[in-house]
């Protein structure tokens, strides 16, 4: 028998039954689709994340008060706090070589208010560099004055929703703002950023460090943000903060240092992993896609008899007979893989609708993975109903009716 | 031509044993027409599947052209069927979604024959039995005797030596059945061997020869034109 004539006879069967083959044809395109556009999701949800990281800015440290190991001895007798990151820890950290820029961070929020306009907002305390290490960008005016850290300058910088809350469309430089107990001049407006790793920097109000203590009543520091001269430069400038603060802090190593890209790859391969745990579960549905193309062969197989036994009396072999019904589950899992994809591709087009910002992208696998499942679930599953049909008896299959 | 020894065939049913065939002995020659009467359940049509290699006797043996039939394998039994016998049935059996042609070509295309010799082939057996202008209708558009018409020209598509037909009026009406029944004498014409399974008295008195079963035994065998 010919190939050509194998898959059209299979092709006319597969249209001969619509409603059934329309059906398994939902069934694999679902699956398909499913499995698709779950793993873009999850490849789009990794690229969002590594964009948000890569948005904080580069070569970036950021040591942080307290330990996140543990080291033997005894537990301490005495109550004992980890030491606090002081503003003086932040300057010292400048000493490093492998160090280009560092921005102590005060965090804290306070109400800010404008006239009658009060509004409960972040307050960031920082220092001059904090604009080039996190890649901000000034609408108006101009940032914190760099020079003494010491100095508790009245002065702030509004983001853009804090801006707009607070004044509208009136221009907010030169104007004064009431944060806490004190006044403080804005001289500068950022842009508009928008979400960066889930804090709004768009309402904040930025203030010079010493202020942000003054306010706060406290010397210790949320983090310190370290900028590296270059990418080489990571590792050397973690080694050097590290001891830097060590010799500050008594001997005592009680501060963490994380580097930016150990934290993104970190989320990288979580975001991976889940990606194909998300594909995997999909690929279930796949294989139930697989057992409804049994059952629906089984049932194709018992109506079709009497036809079975006729391919038999006019010679048709057991090998024939098996191979045609092969041919024709593996033809509609192939027509579901198609119909998934196409399905896949509608739906990514509407989601890049609703979400322009998301970056969505098929990962290279993820429809090859799919349609080869789908394929070879269909002939595995197909083998069975294929077998049975080969081994029917002519007489018994012609004597049905 | 055909060659049954001793033949016999049992089937077990609610644990009892029937002898649909019971050492059926018979020879027929190329070129001649049989028909096989009887009552129901007297073997007619196992003897006819033993015959067609749809089913094995469970004793004797059975050669065709020569050749015995009983240790080939189902394969091998599937290749005679294609190359050797032509059946009609009762119930025409055309594949419903296939055209009339295409059915008429089905098993040219089990045997893998090409494309376009296969439209020739079908062409003519089509117009041999008046079928040219039905060509692209499906079963279900064509009348009873149109169906038969169609299945009868499957059956010789392959030009086989011994045709095969199981009650081929059972469900036509007189007109249809006595066209049906001119077209199968007329293969008898090209030499091809003819067995036809008949309750019609009719029918079976105008074969040539006319075989007469009763409790799996052939207790009648007439020669000569009735």
């Amino acid at each position: 028998m010919r190939a050509a004539d194998v898959i059209g006879f299979c092709r006319r069967a597969v249209s001969g039954y619509p409603l059934r083959s329309c059906l398994m044809l939902l069934a694999m395109a679902i699956g398909v689709a499913s499995v698709v556009m779950l793993s873009t999701l999850g490849e789009g949800t990794r690229r969002y994340v590594s964009r948000q990281f890569s948005s904080l800015g580069t070569h970036l440290l950021i040591v942080l008060p307290g330990r996140s190991e543990t080291t033997g001895g005894p537990p301490p007798m005495m109550g004992q706090t980890p030491r606090d990151l002081t503003v003086q820890d932040a300057m010292a950290l400048t000493r490093s070589t492998a160090v280009r820029r560092v921005a102590p961070i005060v965090v804290g929020s306070a109400p800010v208010s404008v006239g009658s306009r009060q509004r409960e907002i972040t307050i960031l305390g920082s220092t001059a560099e904090l604009l080039p290490i996190r890649n901000l960008a000034l609408s108006l005016g101009r940032f914190i004055p760099a020079g003494d850290v010491s100095r508790a300058e009245a002065v702030c910088v509004l983001g853009h929703k804090a801006r707009n809350e607070l004044f509208g469309n009136r221009s907010p430089l030169g104007r004064f703002v009431r944060i806490g107990e004190r006044r403080f001049r804005v001289i500068g407006v950022l842009t508009r950023k928008g979400q960066s790793l889930g804090v709004d920097i768009s309402d904040v109000a930025i203030i010079p460090v010493a202020s942000a203590t003054a306010l706060f009543n406290t010397e210790s520091l949320f983090r310190i943000l370290v900028q590296a001269r270059n990418r080489d430069a990571i590792s050397r400038a973690k080694r050097n903060l590290q001891e830097i603060i060590r010799d500050r802090h008594e001997g005592e190593d009680d501060v963490t240092v994380i580097t930016q890209d150990a934290l993104l790859a970190t989320f990288d391969r979580i975001l991976r992993t889940l990606t194909l745990a998300v594909a995997g579960i999909a690929a279930i549905s796949l294989a139930v896609a697989g057992i409804l193309i049994m059952n629906v062969m089984l049932i194709a197989i018992s109506q079709r008899t009497a036809e079975i036994g006729l391919l038999k009396a006019v010679g048709a072999t057991r090998g024939q007979v098996l191979i045609l019904f092969l041919v024709e589950s593996t033809l509609l899992s192939l027509l579901g893989t198609a119909v998934g994809l196409l399905l896949s591709t509608a739906g990514l087009l509407v989601l890049r609708q609703m979400f322009p910002e998301f970056p969505l992208a098929v990962p290279w696998w993820s429809p090859a993975a799919a349609a080869a499942t789908a394929v070879a679930t269909g002939t595995l599953f197909g083998m069975l109903p294929a077998r049975r049909a080969a081994q029917l008896d002519p007489v018994t299959a012609l004597a049905e009716k | 031509m055909i060659r049954l020894e001793n033949v016999s065939r049992v089937f077990q049913v609610g644990g009892e044993s029937v002898h649909a065939l019971d050492r059926a002995t018979l020879v027929v020659e190329k070129g001649e027409y049989v028909s096989i009467m009887g009552p129901s359940g007297s073997g007619k049509s196992t003897l006819l599947n033993i015959l067609g290699l749809l089913d094995r006797p469970d004793e004797g043996t059975y050669c065709i052209d020569g050749r015995d039939t009983t240790a080939l394998t189902d394969d091998q039994q599937a290749t005679v069927r294609r190359f050797k016998i032509g059946f009609i049935f009762q119930f025409f059996y055309l594949v419903p979604r296939l055209t009339a042609a295409d059915n008429v070509g089905l098993p040219l295309v089990l045997a893998g024959v090409a494309p376009h010799e296969r439209r020739h082939r079908i062409a003519d057996a089509m117009d041999r039995f008046g079928l040219a202008d039905r060509a692209g209708h499906r079963p279900d558009q064509l009348s009873g005797g149109q169906r038969q018409r169609v299945a009868i020209a499957r059956a010789v598509i392959m030009n086989p030596a011994v045709i095969l037909a199981d009650e081929p009026t059972g469900n036509l009406d007189r007109t249809s059945g006595d066209e049906i029944i001119r077209a199968i004498e007329s293969l008898r014409e090209q030499g091809m061997t003819v067995l036809i399974v008949t309750h019609d008295p009719h029918i079976g008195g105008r074969a040539a020869r006319a075989i007469r079963m009763v409790d799996g035994r052939i207790v009648s065998d007439r020669k000569g034109q009735a």
